[in-house]
């Protein structure tokens, strides 16, 4: 068996999510995880990627509008009265 | 992990709610308003927001999302727990959001209608970014190290990022929306909106790649390629 070639920066970019879900196959993350110490370019676009994530995280949904609210509360009343 | 065999050597009812699931349901099959408000509380906004991929305005999302709400008080006591709650309430939105845009002639669904292997390919960057013999980067990406963590969560970048998620196609904007901004791990995205897994994978990757460009863009920390 030869050594599994190297990955190139343009590889490692597009297996990104598969890695950071933990998806890989065992060889892909070795050869991901063998590019990163190396590559400074590809250590900034993973951290790049982190943060993105992170900060999507953040972006929290309004609360519930009164209104919304108050219809629904009405909408639960009719359920519990009928059943 | 396998299900538990009744003494008959059938599978029990699968039964792996959590406690916070299990509290919910009872108190909401007893008829408890305060449950009701807490679960509205914490996903009617949201549910909106998904709905508003399926149809055409922001009330008709409310109306959708309202009319799920009635689904899931009359389920609730069907409730198996083969799913956690917010994932069975989610995919009783779906459903009723692909039913509503059905109606309203839209072509729905998005994601379970997308296949990886026949969408055309999308490059997470721009090929110029790289050298063409080495496929190595030509023009390297910046360290976002020094960037003040205050700067990432101002308001204004925030809303550049909702702009970069509004802009995504309706497919990639549903899957990022769970798993990125709402929280829901890949199986249950998975079982919300009907997908595989790798189909699931390929969207969030092509979301996330736009968003990364878009937030390094307005840092302004984005190379021009060389
Ligand atoms: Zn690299």
């Amino acid at each position: 068996m030869s050594e599994p070639s190297e990955l190139n920066c343009k590889e490692l970019v597009e297996l990104i999510t598969a890695y950071l879900e933990g998806t890989l196959p065992a060889d892909e993350r070795t050869r991901f995880d063998a590019h990163l110490p190396h590559c400074s370019g590809c250590r900034n676009y993973l951290q790049q990627m982190r943060l993105t994530i992170r900060t999507l995280g953040t972006l929290s949904e309004a609360s519930i509008p009164p209104v919304a609210r108050q219809r629904l509360l009405s909408v639960f009343c009719d359920w519990k009265a009928g059943r | 992990m396998t299900a538990p065999l009744s003494e008959s050597g059938a599978p029990l009812p699968v039964a792996h709610l959590s406690d916070d699931d299990a509290r919910l349901v009872a108190a909401l099959q007893a008829g408890d308003e305060a449950a009701f408000e807490e679960l509205i509380g914490r996903d009617h906004a949201g549910m909106v927001r998904l709905a508003l991929n399926y149809v055409q305005s922001l009330a008709v999302a409310e109306e959708v999302a309202q009319e799920a709400w009635i689904g899931v008080l009359k389920g609730v006591g069907r409730f198996e727990g083969r799913s956690s709650l917010r994932t069975w309430i989610y995919r009783i939105l779906v459903n009723t959001a692909v039913t509503r845009g059905r109606r309203e002639g839209r072509s729905v669904p998005f994601s379970a209608l997308f296949d990886a292997e026949r969408a055309p390919i999308e490059a997470a960057m721009d090929p110029a970014y790289f050298n063409s013999a080495s496929q190595h980067w030509a023009t390297k990406p910046a360290s976002w190290e020094g960037e003040p963590e205050e700067r990432l969560l101002a308001g204004e970048t925030r809303s550049r990022i909702n702009e970069a998620i509004a802009a995504l196609p309706p497919a990639q904007r549903e899957v990022i929306t769970l798993r990125d901004v709402q929280g829901f791990g890949s199986d249950e995205v998975c079982n919300i909106l009907g997908v595989s897994e790798s189909n699931q994978r390929v969207l969030l990757h092509r979301a996330r790649s736009k968003v990364r460009r878009a937030l390094s863009e307005y840092l302004g920390m984005e190379p021009a390629p060389a």
